[in-house]
């Protein structure tokens, strides 16, 4: 009866062990998103051109992290992208005349929100408009131009 | 030259009749297993030694794969200075391929073997004959448990090998190559996709367990009665379902991620 007790005991550990290390994967490897936590506030901005922003990719103030992109869509009257940012609650009293623009992590990283504080008093709150953005720098569009600068000087 | 055509012709006879036999072995298991859960104490005791017996060998090489992984993308990625990406490149390979593959060709080697022979020696001391003399199934009250304790811990070990791993790598790339923590798991979450990836790892790991049980147990309950016999199908058992896993990761990928 012993030895069937310490040997149930083992099942049950190593059931658990595996459970909790698929659990593991869902939360902390993989982005899944049911469960996080929803503690942050929603900011809109418009882009002219958002590059390769994805969904999921991070919001940043100063290089540190303050939230994530929460959605992206097209607005059909503007043929602006309206990206939803959602920015994590304790980082409550930004400026209303924050700026929002969209960087690349070095030269082939992924692409990031980066806000850049402004001086007003007012605070952003939830749903608010982000009114000074910076479109994605699209590589190919800087070349071109770099192209047809150098053949109208000849 | 007509010896030769007929021993092609046996050949192939012969392991067309495996195969049927096998499949037909695999649906008496199927339609036994029911059965268990009347007695579960039977599933947790094969669970025991298939699974958490397995355990060492599938820690200790987790975190080894994990940290060689770590060691060797490091020095590609850190020509691009892309670093960072390590978490990346850990996570994807041990989540899709190598967690349910390692993990499923381990266990051929740790437990496939050993539920082979077990199931052999009973055969060949003519324990499973006596039991059907008891008019007890041998494949519901012997292969029933061992097959489903296979099928059951392969995703939980595939799942702590997989995790372990990409713990190992996080050890060395912070501890060792002097990444950021923060950089290695947050790009790592955006990356990784539950349903793409982890949910797709643990389904191959599902096919892994469910075949490399039913090797294992079919070549023990059909090996000759000798010891020749059981240690023939003891190997057999860690060719065959290392032969299967292989082909069927191919298949399997080729479909999810194709």
């Amino acid at each position: 009866m012993q030895e069937s007790r310490t040997l149930e005991l083992w099942v049950g550990l190593f059931v658990l062990a595996g459970i909790a290390a698929l659990f593991a994967l869902a939360m902390k490897v993989s982005n899944i998103a049911v469960f996080q936590s929803n503690s942050g506030y929603d900011v809109i901005a418009r882009f002219q051109n958002i590059g390769g922003l994805t969904e999921q990719a991070p919001v940043t103030l100063a290089g540190v992290q303050v939230g994530r992109v929460k959605s992206i869509e097209l607005d059909n009257s503007t043929f602006q992208a309206k990206v939803v940012l959602s920015i994590n609650g304790q980082y409550d009293d930004l400026p209303q005349d924050t700026s929002a623009s969209i960087l690349t992590a070095g030269l082939l990283g992924e692409q990031y929100v980066s806000l850049e504080p402004g001086g007003m008093d007012q605070k952003l709150k939830n749903g608010d408009e982000i009114m000074l953005t910076q479109s994605a720098m699209i590589l190919e569009k800087l070349i071109s131009q770099y192209l047809y600068q150098s053949a109208s000087k000849k | 030259m007509l010896e030769w055509i007929r021993d092609i012709g046996a050949r192939s006879i012969d392991s067309l009749g495996t195969l049927g036999r096998a499949f037909l072995f695999l649906l008496r298991v199927l339609i036994g297993l029911p059965a268990l859960v009347l007695r579960p104490g039977l599933v947790i005791r094969e669970i025991f030694s298939v699974g958490v017996l397995s355990l060492l060998i599938i820690v200790v090489s987790g975190l080894f794969v994990g940290m060689v992984l770590g060691l060797q993308g490091y020095n590609t990625l850190v020509d691009f200075g892309a670093e960072e990406s390590l978490g990346v490149l850990v996570a994807l390979s041990l989540v899709r391929e190598l967690g349910p593959v390692v993990t499923a060709l381990l266990f051929a080697g740790r437990a496939g073997s050993a539920l082979s022979a077990e199931i052999g020696l009973m055969k060949a001391t003519e324990q499973l004959s006596s039991m059907e003399m008891m008019a007890v199934d041998p494949e519901r009250r012997v292969i029933g448990p061992r097959f489903l304790a296979g099928f059951l811990s392969m995703p939980l070990l595939a799942a702590i090998f997989t995790f372990l791993g990409i713990v190992g790598a996080y050890l060395i790339a912070t501890g060792l190559l002097g990444v950021d923590g923060g950089a290695f798991w947050s790009q790592m979450q955006n990356k990784v996709d539950f349903y793409d990836d982890v949910l797709n790892g643990i389904i191959k790991s599902l096919v892994f367990g469910f075949v490399a049980s039913w090797i294992a147990v079919f070549e023990g309950y059909d090996c000759m009665p000798t010891s020749e016999g059981v240690s023939r199908a003891t190997t057999r058992t860690v060719v065959y379902t290392s032969l299967a896993v292989l082909g069927l990761d191919f298949i399997l990928t080729a479909l999810m991620f194709g």
